[in-house]
């Protein structure tokens, strides 16, 4: 199957949301709303400090509690892929997908009556393109690709470079990547 | 799309989702963007007849082809519910009491122009001033100098990037001009002074420092506050505040002791090095190390770093340098540092620029102004070269003032310049026309008598973009929608005034689009051309760095880089920068330091509704120790007081270690006094209100603003 993942590089990142606006009007997706996030993270005291910003969604598990969890199958893998999607006709809102999402990246509620989430861009997958985040972040810190391919960029970034998942106790198998 | 009758999925939601966004019938048309004064390329995008998205221009060299955050969020501002909808005029009713009442725009600007002809009968022309900010303002500049003004002030230079310009014009001949000349992206070594890339969202600037730190350039960063690149620092230089001109004097006093400057470059290039290694001898690590509270260790440590890297070593200049009064001098600290780094010209330093050599649309000369800006200056601010807002404003008070009306384009006085609102109240008593030019309803529109709606950029045309740059490109502008409401583009609001004061002569289109047509066509592209593709790279004519031993002139007096200044000395000023301690603040007071957020442009922003959504207010940074002190918790309201008896709007506190424990931060743009701001009206505290210390340059008129206290007030539950 095709297992994509996002890398995004800590060092790089600003927090400047770019990334949250991006798709927001990409996707539409209604006001007050988010699909993705910007998480600031400083430890120490003035002044030995270490900020991190991680820009952050939903995880696109491998193993997606919340495809497990969902009982009326609209929390789905799209097209075999670990890309997880939820189908708006199928769902009832009925919120087992958030209680089983160890990301808490589900939103509450589409004001078309479903639980809404990030869908990885999937549109934009299809036609070869990266997800509005990536595509838009100035400093180039958010990266897209195929982890099957062993050639791809975030293949490569993976091989070279320190990085972590958030939450890997959970057996989830998470899919978003971040360089520390 | 019928004017007024838009109603955007963006904001209003809606069961949106079914059909998968770009499915339907999906159309571009190109821009340049107006969220900030970067002016990245771009295409507004929209689905079936209604608005998308904005995306960066992908074969814009200036962007890369990507935007920042508020570009991205720019359908906000054409969404704005707030927007500016019909002319305004001052009404003074039975009673007294003044408001606005909605009028046509035929009696709008019948109005405004027989106000300017007017003054211009009983005292001339050139007794009115623009104050502006923005590509938009080209129109009312034009409009201004054909009706015989040659009073222009932008608050970018006095209370901005002003000394910056004057200090590197001081000592190599030229400034730097926006986008700086910054070489970024070939840097191996970037020092920082105060300068929060990252915060401040400049894109080009934060994209050139990203691919330097992709290739592991060293970077510098000197600041009081754990901003994001201190952060992102292989050295962060937690300075005393206001003691940056000391530091910079014991990096020369190292790279000059220890042998580690440019001798060849300097010998070849500069003048004053012997004054200059004599004025900094007594600047050593040890004693800065007691002004700065950096150790000696670490000052010779950076100084080293910096010239194992020169000259790929860029000693960034800034943007917004009006700190502390004497900031032209710091600013030519900056640059004598570079000098001795041998950065100028050189890659990874700081490049020569380049523009498109596009003529001009043939019009007839301007008439000659009887006087200009500098009549407002009189014998104060000898370096400035442009019009200082401050000293207009100044120059608008009482019966006797030598300003009687201004025409205001896109920048909201009250907020951006420091302390100013009792002369803007004094000004306008005085003055007997007041323009404000606008998209949005700011604290400015309340001063003025007529208040004249522009469109958004989204819905207009305006000047091709050809900035001196790295890479000489023209990009268009161009409307993607219908003016919204009852709203106008600039260009035919000041050929409407233009028209009424007799001046045809200088307005000689139907549409402004004629006149960019002509111009592309001048250049071998055509408007039919740059519909398509919004942008035209153009090579370059001349190389971008001085090739090894190039004879070089330099357009300073002397045709060298002026390491000692004999202008400065001639004028009365030290001729070579000087350290001043700065002030302390008193028994109980907290240094207000201020700066950028990444989601905002100043005030402009804060009620776009995209934008508002990401960042609806500021906060207060206290440290934890304050914290303690005070007993204030995360996220509670306290009032900011400063020695002059201001109080702030409420703002929320923010514990943070990333704030020292003597000042307290916050950023600009927010504490909107305008009823009319719906979103972000009196929410977060606005600095500029609280800052009425202000110390200005007496070389070019900035003002400073970073010597102002506060106290933290409470909020009574």
């Amino acid at each position: 199957m095709a297992h994509y993942a996002m890398v995004i590089d800590t060092k790089l990142c600003i927090g400047c949301c770019d990334c949250v606006v991006a798709c927001k009007t990409e996707n539409k997706v209604p006001e007050g709303l988010n699909r993705d996030w910007v998480v600031e993270a400083t430890q120490g005291t003035y002044p030995n400090l270490k900020t991190e910003f991680r820009s952050e969604r939903c995880n696109h598990c491998s193993h997606a509690t919340c495809v497990y969890m969902c009982p009326t199958g609209a929390s789905h893998h799209w097209n075999g892929t670990n890309i997880v999607l939820v189908d708006p006709n199928k769902c009832t809102g009925c919120k087992a997908c958030i209680a089983a999402c160890p990301y808490d990246a589900r939103l509450i509620m589409h004001p078309g009556g479903y639980i809404d989430k990030c869908t990885f861009c999937h549109h934009r997958v299809e036609k070869g393109l990266d997800p509005a985040c990536v595509s838009t972040c100035p400093t180039h810190c958010m990266h897209f690709g195929l982890l099957d391919d062993p050639s791809s960029n975030v293949s490569e970034l993976l091989r070279t470079r320190e990085h972590k998942v958030l939450a890997p106790e959970t057996g989830n198998e998470p899919n978003v990547y971040y360089l520390i | 799309m019928g004017a007024g009758a838009v109603v955007s999925p963006l904001l209003l939601g809606g069961c949106s989702a079914h059909p998968l966004p770009g499915e339907g019938k999906v159309s571009r048309t190109p821009t340049y963007c107006d969220m900030c004064f970067w002016k990245c390329a771009a295409f507004v995008e929209q689905e079936n007849g209604q608005a998308w998205k904005v995306t960066g221009n992908d074969t814009d060299l200036h962007s890369e082809g990507r935007l920042c955050t508020r570009g991205t969020g720019g359908l906000g501002s054409y969404e704005d519910r707030d927007r500016l909808k019909k002319p305004l005029l001052r009404v003074t009713g039975a009673d007294g009491r003044q408001t606005f009442r909605e009028v046509s725009w035929e009696e709008a600007l019948d109005f405004v122009a027989k106000r300017l002809q007017s003054i211009a009968a009983d005292y001339g022309p050139d007794r009115t001033a623009l104050l502006n900010h923005g590509s938009g303002a080209n129109h009312f500049k034009h409009l201004m100098r054909a009706y015989g003004s040659g009073s222009n002030a932008e608050p970018a230079f006095a209370q901005c990037r002003g000394p910056r310009d004057v200090g590197f014009e001081l000592t190599f001949g030229e400034g730097l001009g926006s986008p700086e000349r910054t070489d970024m992206e070939h840097s191996r070594c970037i020092v920082l002074i105060g300068s929060h890339i990252g915060e401040n969202l400049h894109n080009g600037q934060v994209q050139t420092l990203a691919a330097a730190m992709r290739r592991d350039a060293t970077l510098i960063t000197v600041d009081p506050r754990f901003s994001v690149p201190a952060g992102k620092s292989k050295y962060w230089l937690p300075i005393e505040p206001g003691t940056d001109i000391a530091l910079l004097l014991a990096w020369m006093h190292v790279l000059i002791d220890e042998n580690l400057y440019d001798k060849d470059y300097i010998e070849r290039y500069a003048t004053g090095f012997d004054q200059l290694a004599e004025h900094v001898a007594r600047y050593s690590p040890e004693w800065v190390y007691l002004e700065t509270g950096i150790e000696p260790r670490l000052i010779r440590t950076t100084a080293r770093e910096m010239a194992a890297s020169a000259p790929a070593t860029l000693v960034h200049p800034g943007r917004h340098t009006v700190w502390y009064g004497d900031d032209t001098q710091r600013s030519r600290a900056i640059a004598i540092l570079n000098a001795l780094l041998g950065s100028w010209g050189h890659k990874g330093g700081l490049y020569i620029k380049e523009s498109v050599q596009l003529p001009k649309y043939p019009l007839p000369d301007y008439p000659k102004p009887k006087t200009t800006f500098r009549t407002a200056h009189g014998d104060r601010y000898p370096f400035a070269n442009e019009g200082v807002s401050n000293a207009l404003i100044e120059a608008s008070i009482g019966p006797d003032a030598h300003y009687k009306g201004w025409l205001v384009y896109g920048t909201n006085l009250p907020m951006t310049i420091p302390g100013i609102r009792p002369q803007l109240k004094a000004a306008m008593d005085s003055l007997e026309l007041v323009v404000v030019v606008d998209t949005m309803p700011m604290e400015i529109t309340g001063y003025a008598d007529v208040v004249l709606p522009e469109c958004t950029y989204l819905e207009r045309y305006d000047d091709l973009r050809n900035a001196g740059e790295r890479h000489p490109s023209l990009a268009l502008r161009m409307p993607a929608f219908e003016p919204r409401f009852d709203s106008k583009p600039g260009w035919w609001i000041a050929k409407q005034l233009g028209q009424r004061l007799g001046l045809d002569k200088y307005f000689p289109w139907e549409d402004y689009a004629e006149v960019i047509d002509w111009q592309l066509k001048q250049v071998g592209s055509s408007l039919e051309e740059m519909k398509k593709t919004g942008i035209k790279n153009f090579p370059r004519t001349r190389p971008r760095y001085f090739s090894p031993g190039q004879a070089v002139h330099f357009y300073t007096p002397s045709g060298k880089i002026e390491l000692y200044s004999q202008q400065l000395a001639d004028k009365g000023f030290d001729p070579m920068p000087e350290y001043t301690r700065p002030e302390q603040p008193p028994e109980g007071f907290y240094r207000l330091n201020y700066g950028r957020m990444p989601a905002h442009t100043f005030g402009k922003t804060t009620n776009n509704p995209l934008l508002f959504q990401l960042a609806p207010e500021n906060t207060l940074w206290v440290n934890p120790l304050v914290a303690n002190e005070k007993g204030l918790t995360n996220g509670e309201y306290v009032r900011l007081a400063n020695p002059d008896g201001i109080v702030s709007n409420r703002i929320r506190v923010r514990v943070t270690e990333r704030i020292r424990p003597d000042s307290v931060f916050m950023a600009h743009g927010f504490g909107h006094r305008s009823r009319r701001l719906h979103l972000t009206h009196e929410v977060g505290a606005d600095d500029s209100e609280l800052m009425t210390n202000v110390k200005v340059d007496p070389l070019m008129g900035g003002t400073g603003m970073r010597g102002n206290f506060v106290t933290i007030v409470k909020e009574t539950v």
